[in-house]
């Protein structure tokens, strides 16, 4: 039933859902990455916070290789994608990803928007693809919207249904790029909201994010980055509480 | 004076100016040459049949062959220009450049005399069908600028999307990004289709059949033959055709450049 990941590995349900060892990432002369080692485990809300420029999106967009490691492993479940023999759309199926812009195709209805992967990568009829879209819609409380074209809808609107698209890939986990971070205030809500009760599902989750509430919350892990390095890493409840380092105690006097 | 009637005065003086202009051209022209040069009565009611089944026709045909034509080789170039290999993209790179640098008239006679000539080489269709291929080279140059500008108009967060859902490569170009690509390269597009259609009067030079001619060669032709001949009244009814066929296309153009603004 599943596609062949790899030739020879296997999925390794004991593994970490992430794992990512001694990563390194450059564009050109600028080192974005320098040497980044982490895991997450299957179930785990993981958070990660740091200023601008510090790689955490880079490092987020390292785990289903939408960017090129420059050296250094990734491991999703087991199975290392950075291995050219590795089946990389076959990976990304299972790994759900959500944008800070959104990005649903503006010119597919909402509903052809949560469809049309998973009738190409998953293979399902498309009675099937429709059936899963519209349970999902109804997940995030949008079921009404299905025919709705993506600019008729407000931010936090599309971003739920973004939220859906990926969920409609029944996916092992889910990658947040900063996902509230281009909504107005009082739509931020409704989406931490959908994000909580995802969590609350024990889905594993990987969120780049500057909601410190959320990470307070519901993160089982929080992951501080600064200049290409993880600085420190720990309970969020703890770390935001009692920061060790001198620039995660800088960064927070400035964002709480 | 106030600041308003010195605004008013301007005002009245331009629209003077103008008036004296236009009544002292209308005074100055001599009428009765224009009548019989451009307007001879008999060069409209007996070459009109002529000029719509024979010139329009050919002139919109002409086109029409050249656009699809060009734009099957404009969607090649691009996917040469995005290929993984260099060579593809150094080859759609030189194509491209070599073919808007040369003017369209003296690609037409390359390919209507100098190819056949060199190479013993019949086109199909005679020297108007060669005329043809080169509107097609020279369009597919223009179209492919124009849709590689489309598809990098297309936002990354796009393919980006798609990708991360798990489609190909090939997939995500075919039904994401080709799309809206094209959605945003209509208004261009059109464009280049007018530009087309004044370019097909350049095939003037390759010479045509009788039931070949488009509507510059049929003007040309009955400036010297027909009733009118003498007078440069055809020339002025192929120029009204030319309009009827492209004015409306450039308000459509227009028209969706206005709407394309209004839905981002």
């Amino acid at each position: 039933m599943t596609p062949r990941l790899h030739p020879t590995q296997e999925i390794d349900h004991g593994a970490p859902a992430i794992e990512v060892r001694d990563l390194h990432k450059s564009f050109g002369d600028n080192h974005v990455l320098t040497g980044i080692d982490f895991h997450v485990d299957a179930g785990q809300v993981v958070c990660v916070i740091g200023p601008s420029g510090s790689g955490k999106s880079t490092l987020l967009r390292c785990v289903n290789r939408l960017e090129e490691p420059t050296s250094g492993q990734v491991l999703i479940e087991g199975i290392d994608i950075t291995d050219p023999e590795t089946e990389l759309d076959a990976v990304r199926s299972r790994i759900g990803m959500v944008f800070q812009q959104f990005n649903l195709f503006s010119h597919m209805t909402v509903l052809r928007n949560l469809t049309i992967a998973q009738q190409r990568a998953k293979k399902r009829s498309r009675r099937e693809a429709e059936e899963v879209a519209r349970a999902n819609l109804d997940r995030v409380g949008l079921s009404d919207k299905v025919d709705a074209y993506p600019a008729h809808l407000s931010g936090g609107q599309q971003q739920r249904v973004a939220i859906a698209r990926a969920l409609s890939m029944d996916p092992d986990m889910m990658l947040f790029d900063e996902p509230t971070s281009a909504l107005d205030p009082e739509l931020v809500g409704d989406v931490l909201d959908v994000m909580k009760a995802l969590a609350g599902e024990g889905m594993t989750m990987m969120v780049v994010t500057h909601e410190m509430g959320f990470a307070r919350e519901v993160g089982d892990k929080l992951v501080f980055m600064a200049d290409g390095v993880i600085c420190e890493e720990g309970d969020p409840r703890e770390v935001l509480a009692n920061p060790r380092e001198t620039r995660t105690q800088e960064f927070l006097s400035k964002v709480l | 004076m106030t600041r308003t009637q010195r605004q008013r005065g301007v005002r009245v003086s331009l629209y003077a100016l103008f008036v004296i202009l236009v009544g002292g051209l209308w005074l100055v022209a001599d009428q009765e040459a224009i009548r019989d040069n451009f307007f001879m009565r008999e060069g409209f009611t007996e070459n009109w049949q002529a000029f719509v089944t024979i010139g329009a026709k050919n002139t919109i045909l002409y086109t029409l062959i050249a656009f699809v034509g060009g734009f099957v080789l404009a969607v090649l170039l691009v996917l040469m220009k995005l290929a993984p290999i260099a060579p593809f993209r150094w080859l759609a790179t030189a194509y491209i450049e070599l073919f808007r640098g040369l003017p369209a008239l003296v690609v037409i006679l390359f390919m209507a005399f100098g190819v056949p000539i060199a190479f013993g080489w019949r086109p199909p269709g005679g020297t108007i069908g060669a005329g043809l291929v080169a509107l097609m080279l020279v369009a597919a140059a223009y179209m492919a600028e124009t849709l590689r500008a489309g598809i990098e108009a297309v936002p990354k967060g796009q393919t980006e999307a798609a990708r991360s859902l798990g489609m190909s490569g090939p997939w995500t170009m075919a039904t994401v990004v080709m799309p809206q690509a094209l959605r945003i390269v209509i208004p261009p597009l059109t464009n280049e289709l007018v530009i087309l259609i004044k370019d097909t009067s350049l095939l003037f030079v390759v010479g045509m059949a009788a039931n070949e001619k488009e509507l510059t060669t049929m003007a040309r032709d009955f400036m010297t033959s027909g009733p009118s001949a003498g007078t440069a009244t055809s020339l002025v009814f192929a120029c009204l055709m030319y309009l009827v066929i492209t004015l409306p296309l450039t308000r459509v153009v227009a028209w969706l450049e206005r709407r394309q603004k209004r839905s981002r």
